[in-house]
C-alpha cells in the first residue's frame, strides 16, 4: 500500500448514496490510460486540458454499457494534486457508483488511501506550509473513521470466507517454504505443481464467485429484500406509501417471479429495498379477513430486513407477540406506529422482548420519526452489515472488490506459471500475492504469520 | 573468577578494534583492515578463532547465499570454506533458481586453523588473546578497550562480537555454571559494562547435541548422504579444478529416533531444564531440541538425525537433530536407544547455553550502536543464530567501523541487494525475541537474491568499498557481458518450422512451428537446456563457461517473474530515497498515533521505507511523517 507511494489512485470524491451524480477521481500519471480504456467517447488522450467529455463508460470485458458519463479531464501541473486528474461524473447512488469504481480499480488504478489526494498535493507542493496541520488533521480523523467502518463491514460472513482463504492460502506457503528452507526433512510431503494446481483453483472458485456476487451486485441491484409485516390496521401500507414518496427514484416496477406479487423498489438513505409482498400489505389492509400471520409468515421467510410496526395507542396482543417471536432470527427494526394517540402499549415490554433489535416511536401520519428510520437501515445496512440470505456471501464494497479482484489475477498467474512449466517456489510469488491482497481486506498482512505457520505446523530444525 | 585485578597500562591505539573473534569477529577485522586499518582483534580464546561449537556445516538455504554475498563484497568465509570442505551438495536443484543453495560440510578444525592463519598473515591486523572487561568512553564516544590484563587500548572504532560468551551459561540437567562456548571462558564484566552504559539486554538460549565417537557407530543401520559429483564452490575464485571428487568427500549418515527415544524423554522432562524452568533464556522455534520436538509435536512417532563428520583429522562426529540438555545420563541412555548407536560412545554431552543479546533496535542499519558513537556490534551479540549471519553482519560491521575510522560515508545494503540486507533491516526496525535465524521467506525479492547472482549484484559494492580487487571485478565484468552478449544473440537467432528444433519441440508433446521462433524464445521452454539449444544453433564465438550458461538460462527463463520482483523494487526505491531527519523529534509531529509515534520513537528509523516496515505504524502515520520531513 503505502509502497506504492506516487502510482495512479481513484477514490469516490462525493458522499455515497446521497446526491445525484458521483464523481470518481482518478490522479497519477496513469490517469488518462486507465480512464480511456473504460470511455465510449472521446480519446481522452487528446482531448484539451480542463475539458468535460461527455461519453459511456463501458466494462471492457464484456463491451457493456455500463453508465452514461461526464468526464473532466486535466492534465498536471494545473490540478489539484499536480498530477494528471481524471473525473468521471456517473450517476449518484450505490450501485452505478461502486460499479465505477470498482472498473477503475480493476483497470490500473489503486484504492486511495484516506486524504491521499491531499497528501499528494502537499508532498507535489500544490498546498503551502499553513495548510499543513489542517491536512494532517484531515489524514488522522478520515483514516480513524475508514478503519472504524472497515472493521464493521467486516463482521460476518465475509470476513469469515476470506479468513478461511488465507488459512488455506497459508497452509500452501508455509509448506512451500519448508520444502525451500528444510529440503532434507522428509516428515513434511512435498508441495508438487500438482497439489499447488488444486489449490490454487479451489481458492480461485470462491473467488470468482464472490466477484460473481458482486458483479451482480445482488444486493444493490436487486435491493435488500425488506418486509413490512404486523397487524391489520397498524400502518403498514401508510408506510409504504411514505417510503414509496420519499424515494423521488423508483427503480422500477416488476412482476414478482415466484409469487404473484407486486414488488416495489426504492431507495432509503443510499439502501436499495426491495419491499415484498406490497400487494399483499394492500389486500390484507382492505380485506380484514384475508390477515393474518400466516400471510405474513411467508413474506418474511423472503426478507433479508424486517420493518415489525406495532401500535403504540393500544396493548400489546398475542398476534403481536407471535411475530416478535417470528421474526426475531431477523435483522429487524421495531417500529412503535401512532405515537400521535394517547400510548397504551408497555414500551419496557417490548424492549424487553426485543432485546437489542432496535426500537423506533413514529408517527406515520404526521410524520414523525420517518427521518430516523432511513438513517437507521442506512446504519444497519453500510455499518453492521446485512447480509442477503439468499446469495452466499456477498461483497458490496468498492475497496474489497477492487482487492478481490486483483487476487483473482494473481491465482490466474499463479495457473499460467504452473502451465508453462514454472517451479513451485516462483509460482508462490503470485500466491504469496494473493494472500497479502486478501490479507488487506481483512487488516492483516503480516509476514510473521507465516513464520509461526511454519514452526507451530511442522518439526523443523537440528 | 579473577581473585585481583590487573593494574592497567597504555596498550597502544589502533584505527579499530574488534572483541570477539568467531564468525562475525574474523570478518570485521579482516574486513577492517583490508580498507588499511590497523586493526586489533581480541580473542577469549585463540582456539576458538572462527571455531564452529556446533553443526561442523555451512550453508543451505538463504545461509549459502550469504556466504555467496559475503564472497562477493570481499568477505573470507567462502574462500576458507572452499579450503576447508570435506562434502559439498547442492540442495533444492529440483526447485527454482532462488532457493538453490549449497552446503557444505566443514572440517571444523581445518576450518579454524585456516582462517586463524588467513588472520594472522594479514598486514595491518593484530590477532590477541584477552578478555575485555570494559570500554572506554569519552562523551558517548567509543575510544577503546580495557581488557582483564588490564592493558588499555584506544581506536577510532570498536566491533563487539561476544557471541554467546556474553555472561554465557551452560545448562546440562541439573548443572549448570558460567562458560562461552564448548566450555571457554565467559564474558561476564563486559555485559556489565554494556549494562552500566544503558544497553537494553536480552537473554537467549541455544543449544547443541551430544558428540559420538564414529568407531563406535553401527554405519549399516544408518543410510549414507554423499557429496555431488558435479563441482560446486562458494568462492568466485575457487576453479572447477579445485573440487573434491566424491571418493575424496566424507559421508553423513542418516538415522531416526523412535518410540522407545520418545518415551524415554517424556519420562525424564522433570529432569529437561527447558521444562523444569531451570533455563529462561529464549530459545529458537526452527532449532528446537529434541525435548521440544517430542513434545511439541506428540504425534509423531521419529525425527530424523544427520550423523555429521566434524573432520578428516577426527572420528567425532555431531549428532544433528537431538541437541538436548537432559543431564549427561540421560543423553547417554537416549543414544543408546537409536538404530545405529545403540553402542556408540557419547564423547561430550549436549548442552544448552544461555547468553546476552543487545536487543538490536538499538542499532542502526550500519550496527552501530545508537547510544555510543563509533560502538557497533554483530553476530550473536545481535540476536542472531547461525555463522552465515553472524559473519554477514560482522563483515558490514566491519566495513563501517573501518569506514568511520576512515573519515567515509557509511554502508548499508537494502532489502534489495543482499539477503545480508534483509537480516540487518529486521533486526534493527522489528527487533527479535528469539535467536533469528535468515529463511529464504524472510525475503521480499529472493529471485533477485539468487546465489548465482550474488557476485554480479555485490562484486562492485565490494571493490568500490576497497575490498575486491581490480582482477576480481574485471573477472566478474566479462562475465556480465558474456552473459548479456550471448542473451542478446540468443534473441536474433531464429529456428524455423521443419528444422531439428522442430523436431525436438515435438518430441516434448509442444506442438509445431507455425513460424520462426528466437532461440532465446525456445529457452524459455521448461524442457529445454543452454546445452540442448547449442545443439540447433551455431555455438557462440567463445564457448561460456558453466557459471555463464548457468546465468544466461536464469536470465531468459525466468524473465517475467524478475521483472516482477524488479518493478517492486524500483517502487520502493522513492521511499528509499526519503530519509527522516536523526534529530527528528516524533513527539513534536501533530497526528501521529500514539503507538505509531512510540515505535517511530524507539525505532528510529533511517528512511521513509524503513518506517513503513515498523509493525504498528500505518499508512497515516507514514503521510503524516513524510508530510512533516518535506517541510522540516
Amino acid at each position: 500500500m503505502a509502497n506504492s507511494e506516487f502510482d495512479t489512485i481513484a477514490a469516490i470524491s462525493t458522499p455515497v448514496g446521497e446526491g445525484g451524480i458521483s464523481i470518481i477521481r482518478i490522479s497519477g500519471s496513469a490517469a488518462l490510460a486507465v480512464a480511456n480504456q473504460l470511455i465510449k467517447g472521446p480519446d481522452l488522450t487528446q482531448v484539451a486540458s480542463h475539458t468535460i467529455n461527455y461519453g459511456h463508460l463501458i466494462d471492457p470485458t464484456t463491451a457493456e454499457e455500463v453508465d452514461e458519463v461526464m468526464v473532466s479531464v486535466m492534465l498536471a501541473p494545473r490540478t489539484y494534486t499536480k498530477e494528471d486528474v481524471v473525473e468521471i461524473n456517473c450517476h449518484g447512488g450505490l450501485l452505478a457508483t461502486n460499479r465505477t469504481l470498482q472498473l477503475v480499480l480493476s483497470h490500473g488504478a489503486r484504492l486511495a488511501e484516506p486524504g491521499e489526494f491531499t497528501k499528494r498535493a502537499f508532498l507535489n507542493g500544490r498546498l503551502d506550509l499553513s495548510q499543513a496541520e489542517a491536512v494532517m488533521d484531515l489524514i488522522r480523523a478520515k483514516t480513524d473513521q475508514s478503519m472504524q467502518v472497515a472493521l464493521n463491514q467486516l463482521d460476518g460472513d465475509l470476513s469469515r470466507l476470506i479468513k478461511r482463504l488465507r488459512q488455506d492460502i497459508l497452509d500452501v506457503l508455509a509448506q512451500v517454504e519448508v520444502n525451500i528452507d528444510y529440503p532434507e526433512y522428509d516428515a513434511v510431503e512435498e508441495m508438487t505443481s500438482q497439489m499447488l494446481k488444486e489449490k490454487a483453483q479451489s481458492v480461485k472458485q470462491h473467488l470468482v464467485a464472490l466477484l460473481q456476487s458482486a458483479k451482480q451486485g445482488k444486493v444493490l441491484r436487486d435491493g435488500l429484500a425488506t418486509a413490512i409485516i404486523g397487524r391489520p390496521n397498524v400502518g403498514k401500507s401508510s408506510l409504504l406509501n411514505t417510503l414509496l414518496h420519499e424515494d423521488k427514484a423508483i427503480v422500477t416496477n416488476v412482476a414478482g417471479t415466484t409469487r404473484d406479487v407486486i414488488e416495489e423498489y426504492v431507495n432509503v438513505n443510499g439502501v436499495p429495498l426491495r419491499l415484498i409482498d406490497t400487494a399483499g400489505i394492500r389486500q390484507t389492509d382492505d380485506q380484514v379477513e384475508k390477515i393474518g400471520v400466516a400471510r405474513s409468515k411467508q413474506a418474511l421467510d423472503a426478507a433479508d430486513l424486517v420493518l415489525l410496526l406495532l401500535d403504540s395507542s393500544r396493548e400489546l396482543t398475542g398476534e403481536d407477540r407471535a411475530l416478535i417471536e417470528a421474526t426475531a432470527a431477523k435483522p429487524r427494526i421495531v417500529i412503535l406506529n401512532k405515537t400521535d394517540l394517547p400510548s397504551q402499549i408497555d414500551t419496557g415490554q417490548v424492549q424487553a422482548m426485543i432485546g437489542d433489535t432496535p426500537l423506533l416511536k413514529t408517527s406515520i401520519t404526521d410524520h414523525t420519526g420517518v427521518d430516523q428510520l432511513g438513517a437507521l437501515i442506512a446504519h444497519l445496512f453500510f455499518e453492521q452489515g446485512i447480509e442477503s440470505h439468499q446469495g452466499e456471501v456477498m461483497v458490496t464494497n468498492a475497496r474489497h472488490i477492487g482487492l478481490l479482484a486483483q487476487a483473482n489475477e494473481a491465482l490466474d498467474e499463479v495457473l499460467s506459471g504452473l502451465a508453462a512449466g514454472m517451479p513451485v517456489d516462483l509460482v508462490q510469488i503470485d500466491m504469496t500475492r494473493c494472500w497479502d491482497l486478501l490479507g488487506e481486506i481483512t487488516g492483516d498482512s503480516y509476514q510473521d504469520e507465516l513464520l509461526d505457520q511454519l514452526f507451530s505446523q511442522f518439526c523443523l530444525g537440528k | 573468577m579473577e581473585v585481583s585485578s590487573a593494574k592497567q597500562y597504555e596498550a597502544g591505539s589502533y584505527d579499530v578494534i574488534v572483541v570477539g573473534a568467531g564468525h562475525a569477529g574474523s570478518e570485521a577485522a579482516l574486513a577492517a583492515a583490508r580498507m588499511g586499518n590497523r586493526t586489533l582483534l581480541v580473542t577469549i580464546s585463540l582456539e576458538m578463532v572462527a571455531f564452529m561449537p556446533c553443526n561442523p556445516s555451512l550453508g543451505g538455504p538463504a545461509k549459502g547465499i550469504v556466504v555467496r554475498e559475503i564472497d562477493a563484497l570481499g568477505g573470507q568465509m567462502g574462500k576458507n570454506i572452499d579450503q576447508t570442505y570435506v562434502q559439498m551438495r547442492m540442495l533444492n536443484t529440483g526447485k527454482g533458481p532462488a532457493v538453490r543453495a549449497l552446503r557444505a560440510q566443514a572440517d571444523k578444525h581445518a576450518y579454524h586453523r585456516q582462517m586463524k592463519l588467513t588472520i594472522e598473515q594479514e598486514p595491518n591486523l593484530t590477532l590477541r588473546q584477552a578478555t575485555v572487561d570494559d570500554l572506554i568512553v569519552e562523551d558517548g564516544v567509543c575510544c577503546g578497550v580495557i581488557t582483564n590484563t588490564g592493558a588499555r587500548y584506544r581506536a577510532k572504532a570498536v566491533v563487539l562480537t561476544v557471541g554467546t560468551a556474553a555472561r554465557g551459561k551452560i545448562i546440562i540437567g541439573e548443572l549448570q555454571y558460567e562458560s562461552g562456548p564448548n566450555n571457554s571462558k565467559a564474558a561476564v564484566k563486559l555485559s556489565e559494562a554494556l549494562e552500566r552504559l544503558g544497553f537494553e539486554l536480552e537473554r537467549f538460549k541455544t543449544g547443541t547435541p551430544p558428540r559420538v565417537n564414529g568407531n563406535t557407530i553401527d554405519y549399516a543401520a544408518t543410510e549414507e548422504q554423499p557429496g555431488d559429483e558435479t563441482p560446486h564452490h562458494f568462492s568466485f575464485d575457487t576453479p572447477d579444478s579445485a573440487y573434491l571428487p566424491v571418493k575424496d568427500q566424507l559421508s553423513c549418515w542418516l538415522t531416526y529416533t523412535n518410540p522407545a527415544v520418545h518415551d524415554l524423554i517424556r519420562a525424564n522432562l522433570d529432569r529437561a531444564p527447558m521444562f523444569s524452568g531451570l533455563i529462561e533464556g529464549v530459545g529458537p522455534r526452527y532449532c528446537p531440541s529434541i525435548e521440544d520436538k517430542v513434545v511439541r509435536f506428540a504425534d509423531k512417532d521419529r525425527h530424523q538425525l544427520f550423523l555429521e563428520p566434524e573432520g578428516r583429522d577426527t572420528d567425532e562426529y555431531y549428532v544433528d537433530g537431538l541437541s538436548t540438555s537432559f543431564p549427561e545420563e540421560i543423553q547417554q541412555q537416549l543414544l543408546h536407544q537409536i538404530k545405529g548407536l545403540e553402542h556408540v560412545e557419547m564423547m561430550r554431552p549436549g548442552y544448552a547455553i544461555e547468553y546476552d543479546v543487545v536487543a538490536p533496535h538499538q542499532l542502526h542499519p550500519t550496527l552501530e550502536t545508537k547510544l555510543i558513537k563509533n560502538l557497533y556490534t554483530a553476530g550473536q551479540t545481535n540476536g542472531t543464530s547461525g555463522y552465515e549471519e553472524a559473519a554477514g553482519q560482522g563483515l558490514i560491521a566491519g566495513i563501517n567501523a573501518g569506514r568511520r575510522a576512515l573519515g567515509l560515508a557509511p554502508f548499508v545494503l537494502k532489502r534489495s541487494d543482499a539477503y545480508i540486507g534483509v537480516m540487518i533491516d529486521d533486526l534493527v526496525t522489528k527487533g527479535t525475541k528469539e535467536p533469528y535465524r535468515l529463511l529464504t521467506s524472510r525475503a521480499e525479492y529472493r529471485l533477485i537474491l539468487r546465489h548465482d547472482n550474488a557476485d554480479l549484484r555485490l562484486m562492485a559494492m565490494g571493490h568500490a568499498l576497497g575490498l575486491v580487487s581490480d582482477e576480481r571485478l574485471a573477472a566478474m565484468e566479462a562475465k556480465k557481458a558474456t552473459v548479456a552478449a550471448e542473451i542478446k544473440r540468443l534473441a536474433t537467432v531464429r529456428l524455423k518450422p521443419g528444422s531439428a528444433a522442430d523436431e525436438f519441440i515435438q518430441a516434448h508433446g509442444d506442438h509445431a512451428l507455425k513460424d520462426s521462433l528466437t532461440a532465446a524464445a525456445l529457452l524459455k521452454r521448461p524442457y529445454v537446456s543452454y546445452d540442448q539449444l547449442l545443439e540447433f544453433i551455431p555455438a557462440p564465438a567463445t564457448p561460456l563457461d558453466r557459471q555463464a550458461k548457468e546465468q544466461v538460462e536464469i536470465q531468459l527463463k525466468y524473465e517475467g517473474y524478475i521483472k516482477k520482483e524488479e518493478v517492486k523494487v524500483n517502487r520502493l526505491k522513492r521511499m528509499e530515497a526519503k530519509k527522516i531527519p536523526a534529530n527528528i523529534d516524533y513527539d513534536q509531529i501533530d497526528g501521529l498515533a500514539t503507538e505509531g509515534r512510540q515505535k517511530l520513537a524507539k525505532i528510529r528509523p533511517e528512511t521513509l521505507a524503513q518506517a513503513s516496515r515498523i509493525s504498528g505504524v500505518n499508512p497515516a502515520d507514514l503521510a503524516i511523517l513524510s508530510v512533516y520531513i518535506q517541510h522540516h
